[in-house]
């Protein structure tokens, strides 16, 4: 950190660069060692992880966990429901959020204002738990995988991000020209906007792909049948409701000590299995982060 | 082209706020969501002379301000220690590591909690056994619900909540920390008087925004994190509109509730704007 840049600089802010220097390897260590504590657990001997004996480095190798994880229909049941869900539901969001972003971008828009009002009022405002249930079941969305895609397509934060974005990325003149050439509003959308906004694009698809892959609320209320839950409603049933696995090695809390330190690898290898996809896109759309953030900041 | 959007937003959003004069009328499940006769302040009166309503305020206000308190500031004290660090390379490990756990769904973070925090088989259970605190199970216990609560969503969440500040951090004049330097300003004092200044503005939106939220906290992992033994300190509104509501099937009364929830949430937000406007001139609308 720039330490022998400086020759002459004073001991208080040599004392400084010392306390960021440590407060930053605290912090790399209490975000970074759990993250790491877990993979290791999940290849490690059950009991000697449960007695903590596993600290550093995976102890008595042992792929028990994901073995019985594979075995299990309902993760699989889980993953494929979830994928649907995500991706069709991302598709959708895009979908119905990018055209509604680039025509509130347009300040010839007349009708832009109003509309930007009555989107942002739901941000704060809203019907509750009660009547959106009763709508749902009215509307036949209940125990039904449309449940997942349509309600929620538009969101109103990816909304305005993408909206800031494209207020600012695509200027006025750019369409003036090409509507000099016979471009449609539509045309111009597909062909010029959104080739230039692939960075925004990128980013409120992730999110929106999160959002579906980590979505354990709308099957908790509106979801009855078991082949349509997705993989966080069987998440919570085997890592925090014990249902471990019927008929194999444990089958729950008061099937003793032995059943509970299987049942505890089970969950470090399931806390993997369901995460490790998002962790794999990430990198990807990292570079774009700071940026979409950055854009759909503050301003509404 | 906004067609689609107007639609999903009328339909999703803005029927069940017509919805919500179910709170002042009988459910009849014949007639849906408007529901029968009317009732007035019926469900409002057997709420708030419910035997569970102190506690639920209680519970659900000390959340909320604790997880205001603690874990609104953690994101800026991380983006100004974050902006002092000069090496690249530390600095981009450091964030990435810092943003990961942001991805984490709601239910493995519980889950993971869980894992760790067991009495006799995880890894922080042995740290306190280690350190002479003995069996103390955090999970079932209900002075150790809210920090638990807390500290976890700081873990979580404080990394990616820093983007923001870093964004306006970066946006700050060189020369403001030259001329810093020139005045005599130490690397403390430079945070004190031109990277807080600087990012004053988004501090303040994001804090009106919060508290927007301050009964609104998160159904979804209270619910997950609550157990028989932490009820009396982990039952907020949310969770407690949803067992009336959707488990109980008392529709009236259940979204009387939910309604009075969202009632203070959106006063405390008037009133922390308005303040917010007197004091600096920043408002959201």
């Amino acid at each position: 950190m720039e330490l022998a840049a400086k020759k002459n600089k004073s001991a208080g802010d040599a004392v400084f660069d010392a306390v960021i220097v440590v407060l930053c390897a605290f912090i790399f260590l209490i975000v970074a060692y759990p993250l790491y504590f877990v993979v290791i657990a999940s290849v490690s001997d059950s009991t000697l992880v449960s007695t903590g004996h596993v600290i550093l480095f995976p102890k008595g190798f042992s792929l028990f966990g994901y073995h019985e994880i594979f075995k299990d229909a309902r993760i699989w049941t889980g993953y494929k429901n979830t994928i649907v869900y995500t991706l069709l539901g991302t598709f959708v969001n895009l979908l119905f959020t990018l055209p509604a972003a680039y025509a509130l971008s347009r300040p010839e828009f007349r009708a832009r204002r109003f509309l930007m009002l009555l989107f942002v009022v739901t941000m704060f405002f809203n019907g509750g738990l009660i009547p959106t249930y009763i709508l749902m079941k009215g509307l036949h969305l209940t125990n039904n995988l449309w449940v997942f895609i349509i309600p929620f397509s538009v969101n109103i934060y990816n909304l305005i991000i993408a909206r800031t974005f494209l207020e600012n990325a695509i200027p006025k003149e750019l369409y003036e020209a090409a509507s000099m050439d016979g471009c449609t509003h539509f045309t111009f959308f597909m062909k010029v906007a959104m080739p230039l906004s692939k960075s925004v694009v990128s980013v409120i698809g992730l999110y929106y792909l999160v959002a579906h892959w980590n979505d354990f609320f709308t099957a908790l209320i509106y979801i009855r049948s078991n082949s349509l839950q997705p993989l966080q409603i069987v998440l919570r049933d085997i890592l925090l409701s014990n249902q471990v696995f019927a008929g194999g090695a444990g089958t729950g809390g008061d099937a003793g000590g032995y059943a509970q330190r299987y049942a505890d690898q089970i969950k470090y290898g399931v806390i993997i299995v369901s995460t490790l996809p998002i962790l794999l896109v990430y990198p990807f759309i990292q570079k774009y982060f700071e940026k979409g953030v950055m854009i759909g900041s503050i301003k509404g | 082209m906004v067609f689609p959007a107007i639609v999903v937003v009328l339909l999703f959003n803005y029927v069940p706020m017509y919805g919500i004069q179910l709170a002042f009328r009988d459910y009849d499940f014949t007639k849906g969501l408007t529901g029968g006769a009317w009732r007035g302040l019926h469900y409002f009166e057997q709420f708030v002379t419910n035997y569970m309503f102190a506690d639920l305020m209680k519970n659900t206000v000390t959340i909320s301000l604790a997880t205001i308190i603690l874990g609104f500031p953690a994101p800026i004290v991380l983006a100004l220690i974050l902006n002092q660090v000069k090496w690249r390379r530390a600095k981009k490990t450091l964030q990435t590591t810092v943003y990961l756990p942001h991805f984490i769904s709601i239910v493995v973070m519980v889950g993971l909690l869980n894992v760790l925090l067991s009495p006799n088989t995880g890894i922080v259970g042995h740290i306190l056994d280690w350190l002479g605190w003995g069996d103390f199970n955090m999970l079932a216990s209900t002075r150790a619900f809210v920090p638990v609560y807390v500290l976890s969503d700081i873990w979580q969440h404080c990394g990616w909540n820093s983007i923001i500040y870093l964004a306006a951090l970066s946006t700050v004049d060189p020369q403001l920390y030259d001329s810093a330097k020139i005045d005599g300003a130490g690397r403390w004092q430079t945070i004190l008087h031109v990277d807080l200044p600087a990012i004053k503005p988004t501090i303040i939106i994001l804090f009106i925004l919060s508290m927007g939220n301050v009964l609104g906290t998160g159904f979804e992992k209270v619910f997950l994190m609550q157990n028989a033994l932490n009820l009396p300190v982990s039952e907020v509104i949310v969770t407690y509109v949803y067992k009336i509501g959707i488990i109980s099937n008392q529709f009236s009364y259940s979204a009387a509730i939910g309604l009075f929830n969202t009632l203070i949430n959106f006063i405390f937000l008037v009133a922390m704007n308005a303040i917010s406007r007197r004091a600096s001139n920043i408002s959201l609308w």
